[in-house]
């Protein structure tokens, strides 16, 4: 599918089918497997966050609806339209800092995507451009090169690439995994109220349970070798039904699944939670 | 302010390492002249060793009566022609290796085949095919500057980080976009230094294909002119020749690639 096959309405807001996907990697040792015949769908405008230890098989989930890794069984289906390759109507933001192009500026990476991957002119991009870049608050750094910005700065730069882009639907791997704790809360408020503000669907990967129950409103727990769906929880959205009560159960549960599905041993995976 | 204090102190800190080497070496460069210049008067035979007072003198009389500018110029012509065309061929190479499995063993095999081969080992090939002419010379400096850089550019590639590639492809780039847009500059700081090896190897190439042979007499290069006054048993001017083609290497690393390189990798903090 094409980016501009789709209207100006589904921007931001189409819907996700992953159905009986499996991945595998063809390691020295053998075939490994990753992900073992998952399936989950995503609403417009829905957050569904994959959770699950370092290893469950996440990242590999993402790069297959990114279209980076191809299925080796099962379907990846975007707004009816099979995925077949990496596009702009999915863009990610990655954990890793070098994901932006160290010779263009904050400004020029962000045209840059909006040139390439929405065709618009020169004029055009450095409007649009400016105005994200105001959105996650680096007007002041809109000329600097991202070698000079702070770690949190560089994954705004990220994020503001990726809304701008006005994909169907928002891929993010633990963008936050590599900030200090102060950051990444605050990263966190920031990314949720962009994507209230402009219904993006999104799929969100993490390892943190908080950062979970506080980023999704669906949240799928995957258990490890290989990455199977352990369990589905909703997460109230309502500020009424968010009360500490509810979510540290919520919290609690969610933690007895992934300890469930996995060895004492491998506590260290989730110690954020 | 303890900071601005700090600053002062990493300041001058830094200063004195940058200009230390400088100065150094500028010692260590007045004393081998003035080497040079007690060996030659010691010795007393100009024939052999000229003294570097000689060797200064006449390397001026040979740039003030415009033998010596007319010379470099024709050997810079040659270089420029040959190192453009061997950049030239060393990205529709490297690309086309980023593109296809084929092209990439294509690159390998004939990297590892020319690569150790140097380049004027190929003149008398070059002698039979294109004749006495700069395009024999063209010839040998593109076969300097194309394998290193070639070499380079690959490893550059090869080295770009899996999450930059991915941004670029998650954009929709693909062929020639991807590469250009993406791997080019995010390789360059791999590839300035193949350009910088690539230009060394030219150069040095160049001068030696030129003392086989001139262009032709009237317009042969600085290879020719030290050749040629060696014959002569002008050695001051074999002198001052050599000495012309080390300052021109060294203006040429000081000005074109440092340029470069501060206005690219180091501006964008690819490259300390
Ligand atoms: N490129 C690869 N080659 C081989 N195995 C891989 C590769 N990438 C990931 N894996 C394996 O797949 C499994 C899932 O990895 P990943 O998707 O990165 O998990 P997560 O993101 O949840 O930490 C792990 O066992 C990992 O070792
Ligand atoms: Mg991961």
């Amino acid at each position: 599918m094409t980016p501009g096959s789709r209207s100006a309405g589904d921007r931001l807001t189409a819907q996700l089918a992953v159905s009986g996907v499996t991945l595998r990697y063809a390691a020295e040792s053998g075939p490994v497997t990753a992900v073992d015949n998952v399936s989950f769908t995503i609403g417009k405008g829905e957050r569904l966050v994959l959770l699950g230890p370092s290893g469950c098989g996440k990242s590999s989930l993402l790069r297959a609806v990114g279209g980076f890794l191809r299925p080796v069984s099962g379907e990846i289906r975007l707004d009816d339209a099979a995925v077949t390759g990496p596009g702009p109507d999915r863009m990610m933001v990655f954990q890793e800092f070098d994901q932006l192009l160290p010779w263009r500026t904050v400004a020029g990476n962000v045209e840059f995507a909006l040139r390439r991957a929405r065709h618009l002119s020169a004029a055009e991009a450095r409007t649009v451009a400016r105005d994200w870049i105001g959105r996650v608050g680096l007007s002041k750094f809109a000329t600097a090169f991202p070698h000079t910005l702070s770690g949190g700065m560089k994954q705004r730069v990220a994020i503001a690439r990726a809304f701008a882009v006005q994909p169907a639907i928002l891929l993010m791997d633990e963008p936050f995994a590599a900030l200090d704790a102060l950051s990444r809360g605050r990263m966190q408020d920031e990314l949720l109220a962009l994507c209230q503000e402009t219904g993006a669907t999104t799929l969100f990967v993490t390892h943190a349970i908080d950062e979970a129950l506080h980023v999704g409103t669906r949240i799928l727990v995957l258990s490890a070798n290989p990455g199977r769906v352990a369990a589905e929880y909703g997460v109230p959205e309502a500020a009424a039904d968010r009360g500490a009560a509810q979510l540290a159960k919520l919290q609690a549960d969610i933690q007895a699944v992934i300890f469930a599905g996995h060895g004492p041993m491998d506590d260290r995976d989730i110690a954020h939670a | 302010m303890p900071e601005q204090t700090l600053r002062h102190a990493a300041l001058s800190e830094r200063r004195v390492l940058a200009l230390a080497p400088a100065r150094r070496r500028l010692i260590i460069l007045i004393l081998l002249a003035a080497g040079w210049e007690a060996c030659a008067r010691w010795y007393d035979n100009s024939l052999l060793l000229p003294s570097f007072t000689q060797t200064i003198s006449a390397l001026l009389a040979a740039i003030l009566n415009g033998e010596l500018p007319s010379r470099t110029g024709a050997s810079l012509e040659v270089l420029l022609v040959g190192y453009a065309i061997g950049i030239l061929l060393a990205v529709v190479i490297t690309a086309v290796a980023a593109l296809s499995r084929w092209g990439e063993s294509f690159l390998v095999l004939l990297t590892s085949m020319f690569n150790p081969l140097p380049a004027i080992a190929l003149l008398p090939i070059a002698l039979l095919w294109f004749g006495v002419g700069s395009a024999s010379l063209i010839f040998v400096v593109v076969h300097a500057v194309l394998w290193p850089l070639t070499l380079s550019c690959h490893a550059g590639f090869r080295a770009v980080p899996q999450t930059l590639r991915m941004a670029g492809r998650n954009l929709g780039l693909s062929g020639s976009r991807y590469v250009f847009d993406i791997l080019f500059p995010a390789a360059l700081p791999s590839i300035l230094s193949g350009l910088r090896l690539g230009w060394a190897f030219a150069w040095r190439t160049l001068i030696a294909a030129e003392m086989v042979f001139g262009a032709s007499a009237a317009s042969g290069g600085i290879g020719w002119y030290i050749f040629v006054n060696r014959a002569q048993l002008e050695t001051a001017n074999v002198f001052a020749g050599l000495l012309a083609v080390i300052l021109i290497g060294l203006l040429v690393e000081a000005l074109v690639f440092s340029t470069l390189s501060r206005l690219t990798v180091q501006r964008w903090g690819q490259e300390a």
